[in-house]
């Protein structure tokens, strides 16, 4: 567990952690909660029954300002965006060359500018490609003096509206700009645990008076980073770094959902980074595919763990792994070829010196329950 | 008689008056592994090397062994935890127990930390 001498970053909400016993971990370059005195299991099940409060102010958030913000930006990516409407929100992903994914992202229409939410390990090569792609057209700026907490879960929008009312009005994946208390807050209704919820964007110097607010009511518990991965692992939302990175492109991703529905008009003019390659695998499929996994013993198998057909080949690895508690079992993604990606098919997966049976299976493990 | 003994694993080892020897995990282990989910125990009648991997555990967010802490036999295992493996969280030091061991030489444990010694083992950690 040494970090070294590596001068670790505080969030805003330090204090607080601390406080509510908060055991700190080196993540991304940050010293952050991985779970509190209840624990993750805890965490976890409080945030799909009730809510969870989570300090992500780690995240990069970047501002882009210019009139062809958008229709730049959308250069960059599969989707389209530059028909995104004001207070609208999309997730998609920055491509390279390849087709692989540099970051995946959320993008917002936020009126006189374009707002990014971007990975905390990507948020300094993002800044730099995005200076390096657009900067001739566009501002671009990290948004370093600005906090970002998840508030998620059923009773997410109940707590939130005490405050401000008006964000009952949003609907999954929209967002606004609201004033509570002469604080400024950009609030978007999503989030990465598959709930209701919001994202609220503000000052750091408001952040932690703002949270002990949210947290006044009984129905929000404090959440750390053990909790938010289990929770979008149940979800099956991908981790960058683990399930997506550089080397994998959305379409063996599974993410042809944001290259969809753009897919058609892109034929004539696609020129984003990759579309060659991506625009092929669409057509023709890819060599393998991004699936669920449900080990069939009880024991979790983790990320690396390889996987074999019948022949004891390796045709697969686990890229997240860990113990579902809705579920109460492990669960897992993974990459496998495409010859073995039907629900139902039956693996082995190689760990500790033993071989585990694991089948693939459909994703989400645990339904999303947006607020549409 | 013998008392309780500790190992740099986190492990404490109570010898009862047959000579066996019962394994568990501290409270401090426990409490750095977080919510346990899953325990693969070994089998009775294995026999055990000292530092070999004598059981799994696996909590919400990490894998981690439980090495055999002397040379001997396994001559007992805590069943119960298969199927509730959060008794180990919940009482590291009593319901929690892992397995009990035949040590090969009795005499190994005197090797181990006392309780105090342990506690200025994790306090410096």
């Amino acid at each position: 567990m040494s970090t070294g001498r590596i001068e670790l970053n505080k969030t805003p909400l330090h204090a607080l952690h601390l406080e509510q016993g908060a055991r700190m971990v080196p993540f991304a370059g940050y010293e952050l909660p991985v779970q509190y005195r209840g624990g993750i299991l805890q965490e976890h099940k409080h945030t799909r029954c009730q809510a969870g409060l989570f300090d992500i102010s780690h995240m990069g958030q970047i501002r882009i300002t210019g009139d062809i913000a958008l229709s730049a930006l959308e250069n960059l990516v599969p989707g389209r965006l530059a028909d995104l409407s004001l207070f609208r929100q999309k997730y998609t992903v920055l491509t390279n060359p390849e087709g692989g994914i540099i970051d995946d992202v959320m993008v917002m229409h936020a009126g006189d500018h374009v707002r990014l939410v971007v990975n905390a390990a990507c948020k300094h090569k993002v800044l730099a490609y995005l200076q390096n792609s657009l900067g001739h057209r566009c501002e671009i700026q990290m948004l370093a003096s600005e906090s970002l907490l998840a508030l998620q879960g059923p009773a997410a929008a109940m707590n939130l509206a005490r405050y401000i009312p008006a964000v009952s009005e949003l609907t999954f994946m929209s967002a606004g700009k609201f004033i509570f208390n002469g604080i400024e807050l950009t609030i978007s209704r999503s989030g990465y645990t598959g709930e209701d919820g919001f994202e609220l964007s503000l000052s750091d110097n408001c952040a932690e008076d703002f949270a002990r607010l949210l947290l006044k009511g009984d129905e929000v518990t404090l959440a750390g980073l053990g909790a938010r991965d289990s929770l979008r692992l149940e979800a099956g939302l991908c981790l960058y770094g683990q399930d997506i990175d550089s080397t994998t492109t959305p379409v063996e991703a599974g993410l042809h959902w944001l290259i969809a529905e753009s897919s058609q008009w892109k034929c004539k003019n696609a020129d984003y980074p990759g579309a060659d390659i991506i625009r092929e695998q669409l057509r023709s499929g890819t060599g393998r595919r991004r699936v669920g996994l449900i080990p069939q013993s009880r024991a979790p198998l983790r990320a690396g763990t390889g996987l074999l057909n019948d022949r004891q080949e390796q045709i697969g690895v686990i890229t997240s792994g860990g113990y579902s508690p809705t579920l109460e079992k492990p669960i897992a993604m993974g990459y496998v070829s495409s010859d073995y990606i039907q629900p139902g098919t039956s693996l082995g997966a190689f760990a500790r010196g033993k071989e585990f049976r694991i089948a693939v299976v459909a994703l989400p493990f645990v339904a999303h329950r947006y607020c549409h | 008689m013998r008392r309780i003994k500790f190992t740099e694993d986190h492990e404490w080892l109570l010898p009862d008056e047959d000579g066996n020897v019962t394994v568990g995990i501290t409270d401090y282990a426990q409490e750095q592994l977080g919510d346990i989910v899953f325990i693969e125990l070994p089998e009775v009648g294995s026999e055990i090397i000292t530092g070999d991997e004598a059981a799994v555990v696996e909590s919400v967010k990490a894998a981690g062994d439980i090495r055999a802490p002397l040379n001997g036999t396994v001559c007992e295992i805590n069943d119960a935890l298969v199927d509730a493996p959060e008794k180990v969280n919940k009482d590291p030091m009593g319901e929690g127990w892992f397995f009990k061991i035949t040590p090969n030489n009795p005499e190994d444990i005197d090797a181990l930390m006392d309780e105090d010694a342990y506690w200025e083992y994790v306090s410096g950690l």
